[in-house]
């Protein structure tokens, strides 16, 4: 079974997230919905496992909720 | 007193007195079909067609006005052929294989159905129901004049039923007055709102959509071209969502999603239809309003479809939301699955568990419809505000990207189930065979020299053998089966062998008088084969 990856994967982190921000920097917060929306079906595409994103999703919804 | 509920399109089986009346008891019959909707009829048909007498019974005198279920699947198609009737169907209906999904003022993609090659029958027809409907019963004529025990009772309507261990019997209101019949078994097919389900009180939960539908048929000499055209928030603000879509005669169907809280009489009104419909037309485009209607629509099952001696069959059994044309389609694959389990046990020939196994099989169907159906609808009708936002980023990626186009979801179009994992199923013993043609699914066509496999298929049981020897007629527990013989020379196209044998040089199949695969192997081994028709058949083993 294929595992989400859980522990830091992302190369120069700070430069990550700085890119994360700055693309919704001129947003509104609808158009900021709209791009979070997107880029979660971008990258759920890219990652193509079933099993990996229902993990995430789980990981993702059990955070928000508690659990 | 007799007041009808509807109008009717086609007035074909009027009131006639039958004997029965003037009988001084109840006189009992095998089989008797509550309902006279194409699921009912269908049923009818086929026990007929088996020498299985039945009486029909429907508290009109013929088939109502409204084009109601209009998309006709392939497999109903050749449930249809192997009753008789599929021919005028397709002669009649709409073929139609272009789909454009629209969002707002731009056309997101389009799609085609693709239609595989080597099927006698297209992936779909349009057609409104009273043609299908029609077809069924002039096709029951034809059977009667055959001499096939069928008799269809206009107005008659059954106020009562008694469920008693072996039969059931029924008080019946006609025009001349009340009389009494008794049936060995009943099947209800009386419709989502079923009399007879509410008689015996039984449960029929699920979930309501909070949304409302307004049907306009029109006729139209507009230049829409004949494909299937889905708006999703489309800029002429007719509706949330719209459909239009093509039907015989000249005529569209127009679905506009209008919304929960609306005033019925109020948006039924012609000008208030019209001025959708010119919104989404334009101004100028003449057309004749043939019907309209407002619908709503929940996705629910009864628990169980089968209770003792009565049977339920298609919308009285389980109820879908129309996205996907699920609902008649899955009608008539319980039909299908029904009619030759009853007849083995009529013919004392299979255990009354065999019935069982309809309900395991078509509420297995029933599930995987309500579960596509459902999710068609909650695309279609985003229930959150973020659901909202997620369905609008699928219909605005798939724009520019194609990996969001699977995603977008206006009714993933109804297929026959397969019976995984259930009960009748024997052994899959072909190495290397297509998934597609496992046991539990239904036999996908293919043509051969002559004709097409399925012309050779159902009825009663199969062995398929492919390069392979097997007698050509084996009986087990006083059931037959009937070999078709194919080799590669009446596959000139490679499609048999494709579908059928995949990597393997030779199989043998044991195929279901519904066409469904029960079992296969790589050749013919006589005692596995006779072992399969008993798990096939509910049969106590030996």
């Amino acid at each position: 079974m294929s595992a989400l990856v859980t522990t830091p994967n992302i190369p120069d982190p700070d430069g990550f997230y700085a890119d994360l921000i700055a693309a919704q920097d001129h947003m509104t917060d609808d158009e900021a919905s709209a791009f979070a929306a997107r880029l979660v079906l971008i990258l759920s595409n890219h990652i193509g496992d079933r099993e990996v994103l229902a993990q995430a999703i789980h990981a993702a919804a059990q955070h928000v909720r508690g659990g | 007193m007799f007041h009808d509920r509807y109008q009717l399109a086609f007035k074909l089986y009027p009131y006639a007195r039958s004997a029965d009346q003037d009988a001084d008891a109840p006189v009992r019959h095998p089989v008797v079909v509550m309902g006279g909707g194409p699921i009912g009829v269908a049923t009818a048909l086929d026990l007929g067609l088996q020498g299985i007498p039945v009486v029909l019974l429907d508290d009109h005198e013929g088939i109502g006005q409204g084009s109601r279920a209009i998309c006709f699947a392939k497999r109903t198609l050749e449930i249809s052929a192997r009753y008789g009737c599929a021919a005028p169907m397709l002669d009649k209906g709409v073929v139609w294989n272009l789909g454009k999904v629209f969002h707002d003022d731009r056309k997101v993609f389009e799609f085609n159905l693709l239609p595989e090659d080597g099927h006698r029958f297209p992936a779909f027809i349009n057609l409104q129901q009273p043609y299908f409907e029609k077809f069924l019963v002039e096709r029951v004529r034809e059977a009667q004049a055959q001499g096939a025990p069928i008799e269809l009772r206009g107005r008659n309507r059954v106020t009562n039923a008694q469920v008693h261990d072996d039969h059931v019997a029924l008080d019946i209101e006609t025009p001349d007055g009340p009389y009494s019949i008794e049936a060995d078994w009943l099947i209800g097919c009386d419709g989502a709102s079923s009399p007879l389900r509410g008689m015996m009180g039984l449960d029929f939960e699920g979930r309501v959509f909070q949304d409302s539908f307004l049907i306009a048929d029109i006729r139209m000499d507009g230049d829409f071209p004949t494909e299937r055209w889905f708006w999703f928030e489309p800029h002429f603000k007719s509706g949330a969502s719209t459909l239009l879509h093509k039907q015989p005669d000249g005529i569209w169907r127009v679905d506009f999603q209008i919304g929960w809280d609306i005033d019925r009489k109020e948006e039924l009104k012609e000008e208030n239809i019209r001025r959708r419909l010119d919104a989404m037309l334009g101004e100028g485009v003449e057309y004749e309003l043939v019907w309209t209607s407002i619908y709503t629509f929940q996705c629910r099952r009864m628990k169980k479809f089968r209770h003792g001696r009565v049977i339920f069959a298609g919308d009285s059994a389980h109820q879908v939301s129309p996205f996907g044309a699920r609902g008649a389609n899955s009608g008539m694959q319980d039909v299908d699955n029904l009619g030759w389990k009853l007849g083995l046990v009529i013919a004392g020939k299979a255990p009354e568990a065999l019935l069982d196994s309809y309900d395991a099989e078509r509420a297995h169907g029933a599930d995987e419809n309500i579960r596509n159906s459902t999710r068609a609808t909650d695309f279609i009708t985003p229930k959150t505000k973020m659901s909202h936002v997620f369905r609008n980023a699928v219909l605005g990626l798939a724009e520019d990207y194609e990996f969001a186009r699977p995603l977008v979801n206006s009714g993933r179009l109804s297929v026959p189930c397969t019976y995984d994992g259930l009960p009748l199923n024997g052994p899959d013993a072909l190495p290397g065979g297509p998934p597609r043609t496992r046991p539990g699914s239904a036999c996908p066509d293919a043509p051969i020299a002559g004709g097409y496999l399925l012309d050779w298929l159902g009825g009663d049981f199969v062995l398929l053998t492919l390069n392979a020897e097997a007698p050509e007629t084996l009986e087990e527990a006083g059931i037959g089966m009937r070999r078709v013989a194919l080799t590669g020379a009446e596959d000139a196209a490679g499609l048999l062998a494709e579908r059928y044998l995949g990597d393997a040089p030779s199989a043998v199949y044991l195929i279901r008088p519904d066409q469904h695969v029960a079992a296969r192997w790589d050749r013919f081994d006589e005692t596995a084969v006779r072992a399969a028709l008993h798990t096939a058949c509910t049969l106590e083993t030996a």
